[in-house]
C-alpha cells in the first residue's frame, strides 16, 4: 500500500470529502423540509414539535430544498456505495468496524479522554473508542440512506416500510438518524483539532500523520 | 509509442486535473446557474429512478374503514381557494387529445357509463410535506375511461386542466395504474367543494400535489406542454411519484 499506518487510501480520502459535502446539505435541507410540517403525528390537529430556526435551514422553501436533498442524496449513496465495497474488498474494514473484543479497550479510553487516566498503549490504527464512534456513525448513515429511500417509495417500497414500522415511525427513524449522525460532527471535529494539522492534512493529501 | 516519461507526465496530469474535481464543483455549486443546473439534474435522476422503479403491478396500501381519517381531521390543501364555485349542473368533462372521438361529459353520464366498474378505496394520501391520511375514495378507474374514449394505446401523458386555473400532468403509467381514480365520491358522500367537487383526481402512487381537484379537462398526448404542472413549474418534482 501507498500508505502508512495512519494514511488514509485515495478511495477513502475521496469518499471522505464527498461525504463531508453532502452531509451538511442534506441536514440543512433536511430541517427545511422538515419546517414544511414540523410534526411526526396527525396534520388535523397539527402539533408542532419544533421549528427548526432559519439560519441552519437550506433550499429557502420546501421545493428548493427538495432538490437540494434529493441531489445531495444521490452522492451520498454514490460514495457510500464505493467506500463500502472498498472496505469490504481491500479488508480496510477491520480498522474502522467495532467488535466484540473492543469493548475491554472502550473504558481505559474514556477515562483518558476525561483526563483521569494514562493514555492506553496503541495497538491498532484507531482505539477502541473511536472505532465505536465510526462504526455508528457509519451505521447511523446506512439508517439514513435505508429510511430515506422508504419515505421516498413507500409505494414501491411497501414492504420496507412495513418491516420498518410504517410510514409515520420510518420518518420519526429517519429524523432521530439524523440526529445522532449531527451529534458525531462536533465530536469528530474537536477530535480533529486536537490531533493537529497534520492529521488533517493527511485527509487531504493521503501522507502519514 | 508512449515512452516512460510521457506517461508518467501524463499520468500526473491527470492527477493534477483529479485534484482540480473538488475546485470545479464547488465552482459550479457557487456560480448561480451551475447551481441550478446541478440541482435540476439531481431532481431529474431522483425522477428517472423513481420512473424506472414503478411496478404497475405494485399496488399502494389499502387499508380497513377504521383506519379512516375522519373528515373533520382530514386536511384541505388548495393553493388559491376552497371553492372556485364550479357550476354542478353545467359541469362537463372534457376528454380530448389522442383519443378515437372528442367527448364531453356531465357527471351523471360518467355516473351512468355502465361498462365501467365503480371502485372504492381506502388508500394512503401522502403530502410532499410530510403529513399522511386515509381517505375513503370512490369513483372509476381513470384507465377505464381512457379506454372507453379509445386513448391511444401508446401515449405517453395525461394533461389535467382544473376549473381554478390548477393543472397537472401525469405518465401515463401511472394514471393506468389499476388504483388510479377518477373521483366523485369521499367516505361514502359526494366530493365536497372544499375537495375537488365534482372530480378529482385519486392516485396512491403519486404524491399530494398530482391529485388535482375541480377536473374540466382530460387530454391525452404525447407532447407534454410549456406547462408541467402548478407545483412543477414552481420547483417540485415532475414525476412525484411513491
Amino acid at each position: 500500500m501507498r500508505t502508512g499506518r495512519l494514511g488514509h487510501p485515495a478511495t477513502v480520502r475521496f469518499c471522505h470529502w464527498v461525504i463531508a459535502l453532502a452531509i451538511p446539505v442534506l441536514l440543512a435541507s433536511g430541517l427545511e423540509i422538515f419546517a414544511a410540517f414540523p410534526s411526526f403525528g396527525d396534520k388535523v390537529p397539527e402539533q408542532v414539535v419544533f421549528t427548526p430556526p432559519e439560519a441552519v435551514r437550506l433550499g429557502g422553501w420546501l421545493g428548493g430544498a427538495l432538490q437540494w436533498h434529493f441531489t445531495f442524496a444521490w452522492l451520498l449513496i454514490g460514495a457510500g456505495t464505493v467506500y463500502a465495497i472498498y472496505q469490504a474488498v481491500s479488508g480496510n474494514y477491520r480498522q474502522v468496524l467495532f467488535v466484540s473484543r473492543d469493548v475491554a479497550g472502550l473504558w481505559p479510553m474514556i477515562r483518558h479522554y476525561a483526563l483521569r487516566g494514562p493514555k492506553p498503549a496503541e495497538h491498532q490504527t484507531y482505539n477502541a473508542l473511536q472505532k465505536l464512534a465510526y462504526t455508528v456513525a457509519l451505521g447511523l448513515g446506512l439508517v439514513l440512506v435505508v429510511t430515506g429511500l422508504a419515505l421516498y417509495k413507500p409505494v414501491q417500497l411497501s414492504g420496507l416500510v412495513a418491516a420498518l414500522g410504517g410510514f409515520r415511525l420510518v420518518r420519526i427513524e429517519h429524523f432521530a438518524a439524523m440526529c445522532g449522525l449531527a451529534a458525531f460532527i462536533p465530536g469528530h471535529l474537536v477530535m480533529v483539532a486536537l490531533h493537529g494539522w497534520k492529521n488533517f492534512a493527511s485527509m487531504w493529501t493521503g501522507s502519514k500523520a | 509509442m508512449d515512452g516512460p516519461v510521457d506517461r508518467h507526465r501524463r499520468r500526473r496530469t491527470r492527477r493534477e486535473l483529479l485534484k482540480m474535481a473538488p475546485l470545479a464543483a464547488a465552482a459550479a455549486l457557487l456560480h448561480p446557474g451551475g447551481l441550478e443546473w446541478v440541482l435540476r439534474s439531481g431532481m431529474k435522476a431522483s425522477d428517472s429512478v423513481s420512473a424506472r422503479l414503478f411496478r404497475e403491478s405494485a399496488l399502494a396500501p389499502t387499508f380497513s374503514d377504521r383506519e379512516v381519517t375522519p373528515l373533520d381531521r382530514y386536511p384541505v390543501n388548495s393553493y388559491l381557494t376552497d371553492d372556485p364555485e364550479v357550476d354542478l349542473d353545467t359541469w362537463q368533462l372534457e376528454v380530448s387529445g389522442l383519443v378515437r372521438r372528442v367527448r364531453a361529459f356531465t357527471l351523471d353520464e360518467l355516473r351512468r357509463l355502465d361498462r365501467l366498474d365503480r371502485v372504492v378505496q381506502n388508500t394512503r394520501h401522502i403530502c410532499i410535506e410530510g403529513w399522511d391520511v386515509i381517505g375513503n375514495f370512490g369513483g372509476i378507474r381513470v384507465a377505464d375511461l381512457l379506454a372507453h374514449v379509445g386513448a391511444y394505446p401508446g401515449a405517453r401523458y395525461l394533461e389535467v386542466e382544473c376549473a381554478d386555473d390548477y393543472y397537472e400532468s401525469i405518465d401515463m403509467a401511472s394514471a393506468r395504474h389499476p388504483q388510479s381514480l377518477l373521483c366523485d365520491e369521499m367516505h361514502g358522500q359526494p366530493l365536497s367543494r372544499a375537495h375537488g367537487a365534482p372530480l378529482r383526481l385519486v392516485m396512491p402512487t403519486k404524491l399530494g400535489y398530482k391529485q388535482a381537484k375541480y377536473i374540466v379537462g382530460l387530454r391525452v398526448t404525447n407532447v407534454l406542454s410549456a406547462r408541467r404542472g402548478y407545483w412543477e413549474d414552481r420547483g417540485y418534482s415532475w414525476y412525484g411519484g411513491l
